[in-house]
């Protein structure tokens, strides 16, 4: 598969160190901030679950009322476990029914009562990160058993009834007609909730709210179809929007098997505060590492807004920034599931040829990595028929490209939520490709100064060309100024900024010990 | 001729294709039901020509045939185009003579549609279809605000650009989202200001018909398709033309 274009490896090396001196300031800003999503998670980690009467979790309520005592600067930990040290509760659970009512006042503790504090939370902490680490062996255990699926790339299919009750039938069916990988979009919205919904769930919008209960009931109907199928069938979710610390430790908790997870989708696409994002984002990844979750980043979003063929090398540029951030978060290679997609307008001339350009290009730049291919959204028009044909002809460039996850792309695009019968169409279109041409990426070497490797060679230089101009700018100005899918978002603005404190000399958060020492 | 049938290879053969899934196994009788719904849809004979379960429990169905409905084009209800198209140096010119400032836009993905893809294809330079998009037109200020705008901001920004124009998108939907967002939207604007210092109200998107604009509340709907230069000249005919017009016979 590797080294079918014949590209400069020193233009490759540069841009990788160009990606990390872009990258680097940001991961130091992260590093010197806390967010209330950052604090909450290490209360789920200890194991504080539920919500009260008004649907507010707990890990809110206690977590308002620490900050309103004693601030976010220093982190939730010390005062939370100082406070149950004092016999203040005896449990999380009873201290954030308390914490709510207003019989509770926090402090930071000093001295010998910061030491105990600190190892108490450690403790607690820990227990959270032990079942994490539980399921990860749960889940190597589980594909030894059943196995991976047999082909590359893996099939992807949505769904997004609202309803988890209605979810789970029609993630079994897609997985009894061939998915390997079962998403549930979320409900739109869900990303600038501040808080993560609880229980199982019956109206959503467009989407399904991520809950811890909803991933523990889609996982384990999942479980059971794998054993059926005698494959491992894994399930994804979305690690996006305000709360993605938290709902990356639900998935570590539930056993998810893969996350969405962009370093700046975000910021770009939900005027989510740059700051807020990327040390939501830092932290969201080292807890996928330690889980062994697979994430999914989303340039395809790009090409949504911006022009697929002038804006390929933005693409690969955030590539290149999404593997930076990853690799500093403990992810390994497999676990980056780098996105892109084929929404070349099909009207231009050599459109197709273009697309393998683009594919190829992330292939070889990225060769250890799963890649996440993208189906046609922009220029699916509601003519199915038409639909149907650009969906084949995409099935075709993500196997002549060695894609390793392929999101099912629908006829009724842009038309309805998928119905049963466009799943099953889609799947019959996949199923025919793969088995047509899946081993035609075998012959497939484009011409070296051919159409296909010059296109691919020039994206590589544009993306360098604009990662000079971000490490020169900044990266927080470029994405200030529009430069990612023609988006202006600047640092001093956007949604959740309120919920992020810049740490004190005294902040502590056994989680990040916890996973830094892991690294 | 106003009287129609549809048109397979013959005129007058009335043949369609449908397909759809019922929620039986795959076997002869499901055949038969897809018969009989076809038939009761005016399609007679029916002929079922593809037909595959999926899964256990369901069954897909594609079937062709003649129906038996006549249409009558002379009662077909449309909304024509009731201004004239204009091109963007028109529209500059109009604005320009006919304002004597610039147009202020102010567009949004109401509620909690994240999808901008249609108020982008508007307003942004990029445009749609080969159009470029209003924040081309040099006599027209836009403002875009992007995606999952509260109404009540919407209202304020409106107020602060002194907008002449509200132009919202709404793409995904689910049970009936797009309607109750702009309602709440048009009667929040019907609220905030005096009928004639109002801001022209336009909604846009794939899920919402011409013939919505009253039950919205809104000036104008844009279906499926629209271009912005249509929507440019939509807004010269309502804003210049028109009140134009008023004020001279008033």
């Amino acid at each position: 598969m590797n080294k079918k274009l014949d590209l400069d490896p020193v233009t490759v090396r540069k841009a990788r160190s160009l990606a990390r001196k872009a990258g680097k300031p940001i991961v130091n800003l992260a590093r010197q901030h806390t967010t209330v999503s950052v604090e909450r998670a290490v209360l789920r980690l200890a194991g504080l679950t539920g919500a009260d009467t008004e649907g507010i979790p707990w890990v809110n309520r206690l977590a308002d009322t620490v900050r309103a005592d004693v601030g976010l600067e220093h982190g939730l930990a010390l005062p939370v476990w100082d406070a149950l040290l004092r016999g203040e509760a005896e449990d999380l659970a009873v201290l954030a029914q308390k914490a709510a009512s207003g019989s509770v006042t926090f402090r930071m503790p000093e001295g010998r009562d910061g030491v105990r504090a600190r190892s108490a939370a450690r403790k607690a902490a820990t227990a959270g990160m032990k079942r994490i680490d539980g399921r990860r062996r749960e889940r190597d255990r589980l594909i030894k058993r059943h196995g991976d699926p047999e082909q590359r790339p893996w099939i992807y299919l949505i769904v997004a009834t609202g309803d988890i009750y209605e979810d789970i039938p029609q993630a079994q069916a897609a997985a009894r007609e061939g998915a390997d990988i079962i998403a549930v979009i979320r409900s739109t919205g869900q990303s600038l909730l501040d808080y993560v919904p609880e229980g199982p769930t019956r109206e959503g919008f467009a989407g399904t709210y991520a809950t811890q209960e909803n991933f523990r009931l889609m996982r384990a109907a999942l479980d059971e179809s794998s054993k059926e199928l005698g494959r491992y069938v894994r399930l994804t979710n979305y690690a996006s929007g305000l709360c993605m610390p938290e709902i990356a430790t639900l998935a570590g908790l539930e056993r998810l098997d893969m996350m969405l997870n962009d370093s700046m989708y975000g910021i770009l696409f939900r005027d989510i505060n740059p700051i807020r994002t990327f040390v939501d984002q830092r932290f969201s990844r080292q807890i996928h590492a330690r889980a062994g979750i697979i994430i999914n980043t989303g340039e395809d979003n790009y090409l949504t807004t911006a022009d697929a063929v002038e804006a390929a090398h933005t693409v690969t540029v955030s590539q290149l920034l999404n593997e930076y951030f990853a690799k500093e978060a403990g992810l390994e290679d497999w676990q980056l599931g780098l996105g892109h997609a084929f929404e070349i307008n099909p009207d231009i001339p050599d459109s197709f040829r273009l697309e393998l350009a683009h594919a190829m290009l992330a292939r070889q730049l990225f060769p250890n990595a799963p890649l996440k291919w993208m189906p046609p959204t922009r220029h699916m028009t509601g003519d199915v028929f038409r639909g149907y044909l650009l969906d084949g002809f995409f099935n075709l460039a993500g196997a002549m490209t060695g894609q390793g996850i392929l999101l099912v792309g629908m006829m009724t695009e842009a038309v309805v939520t998928p119905w049963i019968s466009d799943r099953d169409l889609a799947l019959q279109n996949v199923r025919y490709v793969l088995g047509a041409a899946g081993n035609l990426h075998e012959d497939f070497r484009p011409e070296p100064n051919g159409f296909i490797a010059s296109r691919a060679r020039q994206v590589l230089g544009e993306s360098v060309e604009l990662l000079d101009r971000i490490v020169d700018d900044g990266l927080l100005n470029a994405i200030g100024d529009g430069t990612f899918g023609l988006m202006k978002r600047p640092q001093d603005a956007g949604r959740g900024l309120d919920g992020v404190a810049r740490k004190s000399p005294a902040y502590y958060n056994p989680a990040i010990e916890l996973l830094e020492e892991g690294q | 001729m106003s009287i129609i049938r549809p048109y397979g290879d013959t005129t007058g053969d009335g043949m369609v294709q449908l397909s759809f899934t019922l929620p039986v196994p795959h076997d002869k009788r499901a055949e038969g039901a897809a018969v009989q719904l076809a038939n009761k849809m005016g399609m007679d004979p029916a002929l079922v020509v593809h037909s595959k379960p999926i899964g256990p429990d369901f069954t897909f169905f594609v079937v062709y045939g003649p129906v038996n409905h006549l249409v009558d084009t002379s009662k077909v209800e449309v909304i024509e185009r009731d201004y004239p198209l204009l091109s963007p140096k028109e529209v500059n010119l109009a604005i320009r003579k006919g304002l004597r400032r610039r147009l202020t836009v102010v567009g949004a993905c109401i509620g909690t549609d994240a999808h901008t893809v249609g108020i982008d294809a508007i307003l942004n330079i990029k445009g749609f279809a080969g159009e470029k998009g209003l924040e081309y037109y040099r006599e027209v200020k836009v403002v875009n605000l992007g995606a999952q705008v509260a109404v009540p901001e919407l209202v304020r920004r409106a107020k602060a650009d002194k907008a002449d124009a509200i132009l919202v998108s709404q793409v995904v939907t689910q049970r009936e989202a797009h309607v109750l967002n702009t309602k709440e939207m048009s009667a929040a604007f019907r609220e905030a200001y005096a009928e004639d210092a109002r801001p022209v109200l336009v909604a846009g998107g794939p899920r919402f018909t011409e013939q919505m604009a009253g039950e919205l509340g809104v000036d104008r709907v844009f279906g499926r398709g629209t271009t912005p230069g249509e929507v440019a000249s939509y807004l010269v005919d309502a804003l210049v033309t028109r009140r134009h017009a008023y004020r001279k016979t008033a």
